[in-house]
């Protein structure tokens, strides 16, 4: 039920964050969701893409620093409250979130939120037990 | 005006006989007393009685910075550790410092030439002198204080930063000579020019500036800045400290203490003595030290020799202002920083690869020195205060090493431009 997401530092310089999705690009890879968390002097571009292995050789091999990080995908329904309640079971369980941001597309009319928690194993556990739906890698990477 | 006529205006001849006399005993107290150079001189098939007068100098081994690293911290002192009554140091080249000591003798000497470069720059008993070098293992500090109190004048140890306070003392002390880095001096200037304070109306008449390199330009800005007759003085650890050498008030080179430190121009590639008024390294051998006598040691300072009997009446030989270095030691703040030291930092980091760049800049007459490295492919984090703890302790480190504060800027693999052959590791674009 976990997630490879790809984080890639980006240096705060013009040109250097096309550098990245023009690698990306050549290589036809698709982003399914993205997010940049940023400084004063540096970016971290964290995505979602269908081959999470090749697509960070191909960064890394193009003189960029990256990582795999293990997220979870969870399917909130897309009413005002949804992510609230995921949030509180994350919070009664004591497992905290460093960061999260949703997905480009839908799935089945819910929003798909990416969280990067503590413990990803933990998170899966009890979000399953509340019956919120967190997406296996396969749904995820072809979506 | 001279502190010690009898020297400072000594006939040439009889100078060179008393050089001659003092190399002598030199070098047979190193060979006695010293392993290193014992070795090195039989190594050379050199004995001390082989050295009859100044100009057998050449014959002699150098002695090279790291030469002291490798006998760090004491093995090339000449004297028992009972004799040794203070100890300073420098920046090595690496992590280690460079470690000089001093008898009660050498701190006798020392005074005495920190008293002539304060006579140089004007100063008597009743001068005011305000030492704004820092205190402690760096020489500057102590070096001037114990010159001012040897010349009866009044010394404030106010050591270096608080410029708003330096400025208050300046002003109420009535200060009359100030002892600083030339970019310090600058700097007290501006913020006195923030504080609204007109420098006419201090009591300061000059400054005696060094331990950083400095232009001519620098040196008008700072005089007409501070309405002062600012002064060039040299000197380094190794050698003794502040008053190897000191400008008189012609400005014109500066009068080296030829008595205490013979100097020599060499090509920093032959290692070949070089002729007066070629550029070239310069190197000293202290001819009158106990604690730790270093036979021809290479400074890396590039500059050059005039011998001709300066209008001020000394006949001491002059050194012109430094022009650069012979290796790539940078001076930020008057502190002696080498490539190297910031590069073993960086070593002890898994996150990052050994390439990286210094950039030094001069914001507002401080120094600034930033550090560009590359992080390995692997990013071991995806949060940003990870990456940010990261930087700072990467600058921590750094200024524990070189006690000074420097930015630190993590940038992908490769980025930063290779060049053929030896890498460039510093880009100063400090406007001297």
């Amino acid at each position: 039920m976990v997630i490879k997401q790809i984080s890639v530092f980006v240096e705060n310089k013009q040109g250097r964050l096309y550098m990245l999705t023009d690698v990306l690009a050549r290589e036809g890879i698709d982003l399914k969701a993205m997010t940049i968390a940023d400084t004063m002097d540096f970016g971290i571009m964290r995505c979602i893409v269908a081959d999470p292995d090749k697509t960070l050789k191909v960064i890394r091999e193009n003189n960029f620093t990256a990582s795999i990080t293990e997220v979870i995908a969870v399917e909130v329904p897309d009413v005002p409250g949804g992510l609230s309640k995921v949030l509180k079971i994350l919070s009664d369980a004591s497992i905290s979130v460093e960061y999260l941001y949703s997905f480009v597309r839908k799935h089945k009319d819910n929003a798909l939120i990416i969280f990067r928690v503590e413990d990803p194993q933990a998170a899966v556990k009890v979000l399953s037990e509340k019956d919120v739906n967190v997406l296996p890698g396969e749904v995820l990477y072809n979506l | 005006m001279y502190w010690n006529e009898h020297i400072e205006c000594m006939p040439i001849d009889q100078m060179r006989e008393l050089q001659s006399r003092r190399l002598q005993d030199t070098v047979f107290r190193v060979y006695q007393n010293v392993p290193f150079y014992k070795k090195k001189m039989q190594e050379m098939g050199i004995a001390p009685e082989d050295i009859r007068s100044i100009e057998d100098i050449s014959l002699l081994p150098f002695t090279t910075k790291d030469d002291l690293r490798e006998n760090y911290p004491y093995g090339l002192f000449a004297s028992p550790m009972s004799e040794i009554i203070r100890i300073h140091a420098s920046s090595g080249t690496t992590g280690k410092p460079t470690v000089v000591g001093y008898t009660r003798n050498d701190i006798t000497n020392w005074s005495e030439c920190a008293a002539r470069a304060l006579v140089c720059a004007g100063a008597d008993s009743h001068s005011v002198v305000q030492v704004a070098y820092g205190y402690g293992l760096f020489t500057g500090g102590l070096g001037m204080h114990y010159g001012v109190e040897k010349l009866g004048g009044s010394v404030i140890p106010i050591s270096g930063g608080n410029t708003k306070r330096q400025i208050m003392i300046m002003k109420d002390f009535g200060t009359t000579i100030l002892c600083c880095t030339p970019s310090y001096a600058l700097y007290i200037a501006e913020v006195l020019e923030e504080m609204g304070i007109d420098p006419r109306e201090l009591n300061l008449k000059s400054a005696i500036l060094g331990a950083e390199p400095w232009s001519e330009e620098m040196r008008r800005d700072i005089e007409k800045k501070l309405n002062i007759l600012a002064i060039d003085i040299y000197g380094l650890s190794e050698i003794t400290g502040p008053g190897v050498s000191c400008e008189c008030d012609r400005q014109v080179g500066m009068h080296i203490n030829e008595d205490m430190f013979y100097p020599e121009i060499i090509s920093p590639d032959t290692l070949k003595p070089m002729a007066d008024g070629q550029n070239g390294e310069l190197v000293f051998t202290t001819i009158l030290k106990e604690g730790i006598p270093l036979i021809r040691y290479r400074t890396r300072d590039i500059t050059r020799l005039n011998r001709d009997v300066c209008a001020c009446g000394r006949t001491s030989v002059r050194m012109h202002k430094v022009m650069g270095r012979s290796d790539d030691m940078l001076i930020i703040r008057g502190v002696n920083v080498f490539p190297t030291q910031i590069e073993s930092v960086l070593d002890r980091f898994p996150e990052l690869s050994l390439n990286y760049i210094i950039y030094v800049t001069r914001e507002k007459s401080v120094d600034m020195l930033e550090v560009k490295v590359e992080m390995s492919e692997n990013l071991y984090s995806d949060e940003v205060k990870e990456i940010e703890k990261l930087q700072q302790r990467i600058a921590a480190e750094i200024h524990a090493v070189l006690n000074i504060n420097v930015k630190v800027t993590l940038v992908g693999p490769k980025t930063i431009e290779r060049s053929e052959g030896k890498a460039k590791r510093v880009v100063d674009l400090r406007k001297i």
